[in-house]
């Protein structure tokens, strides 16, 4: 199976990453490379295993509803690259008409 | 006392003197960043050092303690974080561009029970953008050195971590570990890497890289010196839904029976196959001799699907950390890329510019493995598989109390050997990745050296929420050998 360049621009393009030229180029390579060593998964049979998505035993994990302390907005704005108004500001993204 | 002996001691030495009032807090940060100084040119352990903040902070500790020495366990304890732990006040980069300037505005829980027991954090660690490499390579700010060869890597991702304990530049670090993060670098670098069981240790303020498997632990420079960091850090946290609510055991009780009789120690003959080098294997085979020789009964067990764990391992990682690492996209935190003409111009450039080559191959490997038409091919079957190995390690421990492996196939390679081979780079996680797939705890300890003196070591796993088991296993083999007496000599 080969993962084409064509591909390697679409999966960047979900994972919302610029790739250059070059980028594109080698990770269609490296990809295949890696991919074609995970076929090795498909020599197990796996028919009527069920899936581990999370370690035996865990579950969901329900607290009161009730209001904690919690970060200030001034401290969970005190990364934001902009804000204003106790707002994360962002580039514009509804056009004027 | 004299301050140029003062980085040498073990965490265990260094609090009976501190208790006794041998030593002072600022005698202890004095000493350490005088280590700091001589050492850090050669091996870049610390991408940030908190040198004012340890003096200040020693000398509010020594004001409040004249004339009154109780103290709590960790207090005036010199510690390393590594830099993907969260420290409120002190940046935490991840090694990455993305991070660079990120300031946390909150504690991880392991740095707040720390500082609770008014711990010093001497700095912050280097490690693999992300922590996701195996020799701190892929760190946005350049490399850490190994000590015992500056010219060989120190592993990875805690790099920072294992060499700042093997330089003596802390008494002991907390790391990550996802697939060996921990154990690979302790190894590499001749110290103790303990990786907990899932959910011993809360992962609240650890940035996350693969959630189903990431885990904190300590480095230390002995094994009893880990049974101390881990009960500093473990225990349930209602902030971590996945911490488990199971009590913390004094772990260094575990550590006073001096033999292993009755202790039943598997030997999978997978970890011993092809790929191995005959240095590790000689070593990590007398390792075990040495336990039969403590009173433990050796057995052969089969662990068959461990050929699937690097696949497995790269499937799910790189899926889960395709999924963790979409909330750095520019708007709350982090870098934003300057010129952009819209929102979606702004996410493509901002990741373009603030990811590292290694970061971007995982994010497209697993929103790959994740895309409509080939979730069930590759997540899916990755996690059925990942069932397959869990349940191994359960029947074996039906037999058995620990199973001991090599920790790396080879001793540290040298800088740029497998930089350009990604999956080459992979494979050298081969036996540590499995402990992480099946949420189990694992210890990396010293068992000798190459004929080049780069320090090998060997693995203990076990059963889940058992670290008194791998503790004590750790422990009477260290005891009974001299390992942990050798020094790098850092040239």
């Amino acid at each position: 199976m080969q993962i084409t360049k064509q591909e390697v621009e679409k999966v960047a393009k979900l994972a919302r990453l610029a790739l250059t030229e070059a980028e594109t180029t080698g990770f269609s390579q490296q990809l295949n490379q890696i991919v074609d060593y995970v076929q090795k998964l498909k020599t197990f049979s796996t028919e009527g295993v069920e899936p581990t998505s999370t370690m035996p035993g865990q579950a969901n994990v329900f607290r009161p509803d009730q209001v904690q302390a919690s970060l200030s907005a001034e401290q969970a704005l005190s990364n934001a690259p902009d804000a204003e108004a106790q707002c994360f500001r962002v580039p514009k993204i509804i056009q004027e008409s | 006392m004299s301050l140029t002996l003062l980085h040498k001691f073990t965490l265990s030495e260094l609090q009976r003197k501190f208790t006794a009032g041998d030593v002072t807090a600022t005698e202890i940060v004095r000493a350490y960043f005088l280590r700091v100084t001589q050492v850090e040119p050669k091996v870049n352990a610390y991408l940030t050092q908190c040198k004012e903040a340890a003096f200040a902070q020693a000398e509010r500790l020594d004001q409040a303690l004249k004339g009154w020495r109780k103290t709590t366990p960790m207090m005036a304890m010199p510690l390393a974080v590594k830099d993907n732990i969260c420290t409120e006040g002190v940046r935490t980069t991840c090694a990455s561009r993305m991070l660079d300037r990120f300031v946390p505005p909150y504690d991880a829980t392991v740095v707040a029970k720390l500082r609770a027991q008014n711990y010093l954090l001497l700095g912050k660690t280097n490690l693999d953008e992300f922590a996701m490499g195996s020799s701190t390579e892929n760190s946005a700010f350049g490399v850490s050195r190994n000590p015992w060869n500056l010219q060989t890597v120190p592993g990875g991702s805690s790099g920072g971590s294992a060499v700042a304990v093997a330089a003596d530049e802390c008494v002991a670090a907390l790391g990550s570990d996802t697939g060996g993060s921990i154990r690979q670098p302790a190894a590499f670098c001749g110290v103790v890497g303990l990786k907990p069981t899932y959910g011993r240790v809360s992962r609240y303020g650890l940035v996350a890289f693969a959630s189903s498997l990431d885990q904190i632990g300590p480095i230390t420079k002995d094994v009893m010196d880990a049974a101390i960091l881990l009960g500093a850090i473990a225990g349930h946290d209602p902030r971590d839904s996945t911490s488990a609510n199971v009590p913390v055991p004094d772990y260094l009780k575990a550590l006073k029976r001096k033999d292993l009789k009755r202790l039943k120690v598997g030997v999978p003959a997978e970890y011993f196959a092809d790929g191995l080098d005959s240095e590790v294997e000689q070593a990590v085979r007398t390792a075990i001799d040495g336990l039969r020789e403590l009173g433990a009964d050796i057995r052969e067990i089969k662990l068959p699907t461990t050929d699937a764990a690097v696949a497995t391992y790269y499937v799910i990682a790189t899926a889960e950390a395709s999924s963790n690492l979409a909330r750095y996209d520019g708007v709350k935190f982090g870098l934003r890329a300057a010129e952009s003409k819209d929102l979606l111009d702004m996410y493509l450039k901002t990741r373009a510019e603030g990811f590292g080559p290694e970061v971007k191959r995982r994010i497209m490997l697993g929103t790959y493995v994740l895309s409509a038409g080939y979730y069930e091919a590759y997540y899916g079957k990755a996690q059925a598989v990942r069932t397959l190995i869990r349940q191994e390690f359960e029947a074996a421990f039906q037999t058995v109390d620990l199973i001991v492996t090599p920790v790396t196939p080879t001793t540290a390679f040298k800088f740029g050997e497998k930089a350009q081979d990604p999956l080459q780079m992979y494979l050298s996680d081969i036996y540590t990745i499995s402990a992480n797939l099946a949420g189990l705890p694992a210890i990396a300890l010293p068992c000798g050296f190459s004929k080049a003196g780069l320090p090998i070591g060997f693995q203990l796993i076990g059963r889940p929420f058992e670290e008194e088991t791998l503790l004590r296993g750790a422990h009477a083999y260290e005891q009974a050998t001299h390992w942990r007496t050798k020094r790098p000599a850092i040239r």
